[in-house]
């Protein structure tokens, strides 16, 4: 009896305690090797400079001595930059003996997903590739690559563009990021278009607004008779447009040069998107370029524009670099029929005392270009490649050694002349090298348009730098983004739009501190380039 | 000594029974116990927690997760700050349309509570008709108003009410058709059931193709009807129609294969009984088919008008809630927000929710709870 009470006892006892116990929980944790790492040292880092840069970078010397070890990356569902991270990823698993595997979100999802992963120490992922402008609010979790940056000659760190080197990949002095990419928004325009209707390539935003409208009553149509569009641009909620606004914003807002900044007031933190005559303008052309775009513009993202354009659906498009390699890619329509120019400018700028529109005078706006006060902006920033701090020393050497393995000249010199890889030219020799645009089919004076237009935005002592402010995503992502759509459908007015944006990032910076954000906002823009 | 010593036997022996019985009693008590642990913390404790989330302000920063009482600082930018606008929309004077509309309902409120008041005070009544009453008002100068605009609580409701209506008059119709002896019906009930069986994104990816009018597969009916130019995704009403088709495509079959179910379960004495009686077909399906589906009915609408306040998935597919804010619903709102980590804002979102579905499945019950006695 007393064996048969302790038996039941102790079955009860197992059972409450297998139904108490905690569940295993499904971690996506990266599986590590169970062979022994083999750390790489700095002074070891796997790689090859490629004395001519065209030949295939023997990457890692010692052959397969990351065999067995794992690296989890994650970037945003493309296929660009997805596709060279797994094209490039097998290619180094080839050499090194690593697997790497990519994981793929979709864009709107990719900022939080990372930061749940870091904060949770849930640590999936060994490599984020991202933008660096949400560097700010990964910093605390990724790996400060300083050191191995200055050991691994192969990267040819110099080669990278000051910009990217010193701003994208660099927080408070030191390396947090390997650049990939090299972003920065451009107006492209059919050159053969512009000759058939005697147009220039727009040097304002009223000029762009009067190329679309003429191309628009023109009522051209393509090869197969379908409709040439004025004007294109990814206007779509919740995706990558609100990049689009900053780009027309930047012209009006800005003229004293990078460091005064587009987004806020340097001294009381108050939004410049917001209640003034710069803003409104902006916003105003922004919209009227819809009239001139395909029917449901406002639902398109960059990949339905960046379509349209290489079926010689559009006249003008603003974008990022991708256009220049997507319109030489086979089946484009548009092959040597595509010019770029820097972003278009203003004769007016805003005086950020009065709120008022002026006339641009050299001493309010000392960089302009024929009168007219041109703003490039660096919008994203670049896709760029991080290291999880939390990772182990093993995986870390081998995701830095990927990195490091991407971004060499021998392979970003050819993955940045490819359409589909999302890559844009980003180091100097690139810029300065048209014998890699003409081999990948990019006619010469095709190749200086696109790269010169490149050059003047980098250049440029007025360049507009991306909100580098900790949760920058809530800014633009939520706040501007949505009162833009809404703006776009009709749902709300100018006055409306403007309330609804200074009203959401002031209540953003209540919250988070206003103090705290504007040392944040100016330490961004002091950044020396 | 003999004596003592039988006396504990005897003791023992009658303890011994008891204590069984005492342990036999709490036995299923004691076994169901780690399963109703399991569901408390499954079901009590994430309703808590996010109860504390939009409360709090969450911030991901420094290296850890940082939670910040904030009081109801998270639900006064929803109702009275900068996302009023986004959750109620824009208010404006209703059309007549709309004022004829509210006096309906006012009275219909008005109707209901003195109803109730026969039976006594009717406290209960009056608190759900003034929350009606404040809902009938916002969709009124939000829908039927000059420069009014829904907000995503009105059109969460649209999705809802509307969505549910139609889904459960084609559903019935279906039911009717295929309980009729009509060749093929067989075949009839496995097509009418495939889109339950498909996932809601998978129709969301579907809709968005064939809404296409540049390059979907329907282009050509597009082109021909003179729609080329056009894009539901353009316009609001265009935009919110494509989603409840979606919706409706989807939903219909399982209002469709429970009603079969409950007409073909029905007991046919009385149908023979009113046949013999010269009732016609409607009288028949007035008073005797539709009460004796109707307990059915009443679970049915209720368990997919609980099912669809959180309806995401088309929405977020075919226009992630645009153009603007035209197609979100509260629950893609909650989402949004999610995405930028604005935990607490996104949790107080979720309470409205849980709010709202509660509220309107507790009056739709007592509404119904007679009649369906009675059934």
């Amino acid at each position: 009896m007393n064996l048969k009470k302790a038996t039941s006892l102790l079955a009860f006892a197992a059972l409450l305690l297998a139904a108490c116990q905690p569940a295993q929980t499904p971690t996506a944790a990266p599986q590590q090797p169970a062979q022994p790492a083999q750390p790489a040292a700095p002074q070891e880092q796997p790689t090859q400079a490629p004395a001519p840069q065209e030949q295939p970078t023997q990457a890692p010397a010692e052959g397969k001595r990351f065999a067995g070890i794992t690296i989890n990356a994650i970037t945003f569902s493309g296929p660009q930059i997805a596709e060279p991270m797994q094209r490039r990823g097998k290619e180094f698993s080839e050499l090194t003996g690593a697997t790497v595997n990519v994981v793929t979100v979709p864009f709107a999802d990719l900022y939080q997903k990372i930061l749940n992963d870091f904060a949770t120490g849930t640590n999936s992922y060994d490599v984020i590739v991202f933008a660096p402008q949400w560097l700010v609010d990964y910093v605390d979790y990724l790996e400060d690559l300083t050191d191995r940056v200055n050991a691994d000659k192969d990267l040819q760190w110099d080669d990278i563009a000051p910009f990217f080197r010193d701003f994208s990949s660099t927080y408070n002095g030191r390396i947090y990021t390997i650049p990939l990419d090299g972003d920065f928004q451009m107006v492209y325009y059919r050159t053969d278009i512009a000759q058939q209707l005697g147009l220039k390539p727009p040097q304002t935003w009223e000029d762009y607004i009067a190329f679309a409208k003429a191309v628009s009553e023109a009522k051209l149509t393509t090869e197969d008779g379908k409709p040439v569009y004025g004007s294109c641009i990814a206007k779509k909620k919740a995706a990558q447009s609100y990049w689009m606004v900053a780009s027309f914003a930047g012209a009006f807002l800005q003229s004293q040069g990078t460091s005064q900044g587009i987004f806020f007031d340097l001294d009381t933190f108050k939004p410049l998107f917001g209640d003034n005559e710069g803003f409104r303008r902006a916003l105003e052309l922004y919209k009227e370029t819809t009239q001139y775009g395909p029917p449901d513009e406002i639902n398109l993202d960059v990949g339905d524009t960046r379509g349209l354009w290489t079926a010689g659906q559009c006249a003008l498009t603003l974008d990022w670099g991708d256009i220049g390699t997507l319109a030489i890619e086979e089946g484009s329509k548009v092959k040597d029929k595509t010019g770029a120019v820097i972003l278009p400018g203003s004769r007016q700028v805003l005086d950020r005392k009065t709120g008022k529109l002026v006339d641009c005078t050299p001493e309010l706006c000392p960089y302009m270009i024929d009168g007219v006060n041109h703003a490039p902006y660096a919008a994203f920033g670049g896709w760029s490649g991080a290291i999880n701090k939390a990772s182990k020393p093993e995986v870390k050497d081998a995701a830095f050694a990927y990195l490091s393995y991407m971004n060499q000249p021998a392979q970003s010199n050819v993955d940045v002349t490819i359409g589909k890889t999302g890559f844009n030219p980003y180091r100097i020799s690139q810029f300065e090298n048209l014998d890699n645009w003409i081999n990948a089919g990019m006619s010469e004076q095709a190749a200086k348009d696109y790269l010169g237009a490149i050059k003047a935005s980098l250049n440029s002592p007025n360049m507009v730098l991306d909100l580098r402010i900790p949760q920058n995503n809530y800014y633009q992502g939520i706040v501007l983004d949505g009162a833009i759509a809404k703006y776009l459908a009709g749902e709300q007015d100018l006055d409306a739009t403007v309330k609804e944006i200074e009203q959401g990032w002031e209540e953003k910076t209540e919250e988070l501190g206003r103090e705290a954000q504007l040392a944040a906002y100016k330490a961004t823009l002091g950044v020396q380039r | 000594m003999a004596t003592v010593t039988s006396r504990v036997a005897l003791s023992s022996a009658r303890s011994a029974p008891i204590r069984r019985s005492r342990l036999e009693r709490a036995a299923p008590a004691l076994f169901i116990l780690p399963a109703v642990l399991v569901v408390l913390f499954i079901s009590i404790f994430p309703l808590l927690m996010s109860l504390f989330l939009s409360l709090s302000r969450v911030r991901f920063a420094g290296g850890a997760v940082r939670f910040e009482f904030v009081g109801l600082n998270n639900y006064r930018k929803l109702l009275l700050g900068s996302e009023q606008k986004v959750l109620f929309g824009v208010l404006d004077m209703p059309s007549p349309l709309g004022w004829v509309l509210l006096a309906l309902v006012a009275f219909g409120l008005a109707w209901w509570i003195v109803k109730g008041a026969r039976r006594g005070f009717p406290i209960g009544r009056i608190f759900a008709s003034a929350i009606l009453a404040g809902l009938a008002w916002l969709v009124v100068s939000t829908l039927f108003s000059e420069k009014g605009r829904p907000g995503t609580l009105v059109v969460t409701m649209l999705y809802v009410f509307v969505g549910i209506a139609l889904q459960y008059l084609i559903g019935l119709g279906l039911a009717l058709l295929c309980a009729q002896q009509l060749p093929g019906r067989t075949f009839f009930r496995v097509v009418f059931l495939l889109p339950m069986m498909i996932t809601p994104v998978g129709v969301g990816y579907l809709f968005r193709m064939l809404a296409d009018t540049n390059k979907g597969p329907l282009m050509p009916l597009w082109v021909a009807l003179g729609l080329q130019d056009f894009s539901w995704a353009n316009n609001a009403w265009g935009a919110r129609i494509a989603v409840m088709i979606g919706d409706l495509w989807q939903w219909t079959p399982f209002m469709f294969i429970v009603l079969l179910a409950a007409l073909e379960g029905q007991d046919v004495e009385p149908i023979e009984a009113a046949i013999v009686d010269g009732a016609n077909s409607w009288q028949i399906f007035r008073h005797i088919t539709l009460p004796a589906i109707l307990p059915v009915s009443a679970t049915l609408i209720l368990i997919r008008m609980i099912e669809a306040f959180k309806i995401i998935d088309l929405p977020n597919i075919l226009t992630n809630g645009g153009p603007g804010t035209a197609t979100e619903t509260l629950t893609l709102y909650a989402y949004r927000i999610w995405r930028a980590l604005d935990i607490g804002g996104s949790a107080a979102i979720a309470y409205i929710l849980l709010f709202l579905v509660t509220f309107f499945a507790m009056v739709y019950v007592r509404a119904l709870r007679a009649r369906l006695v009675n059934a």
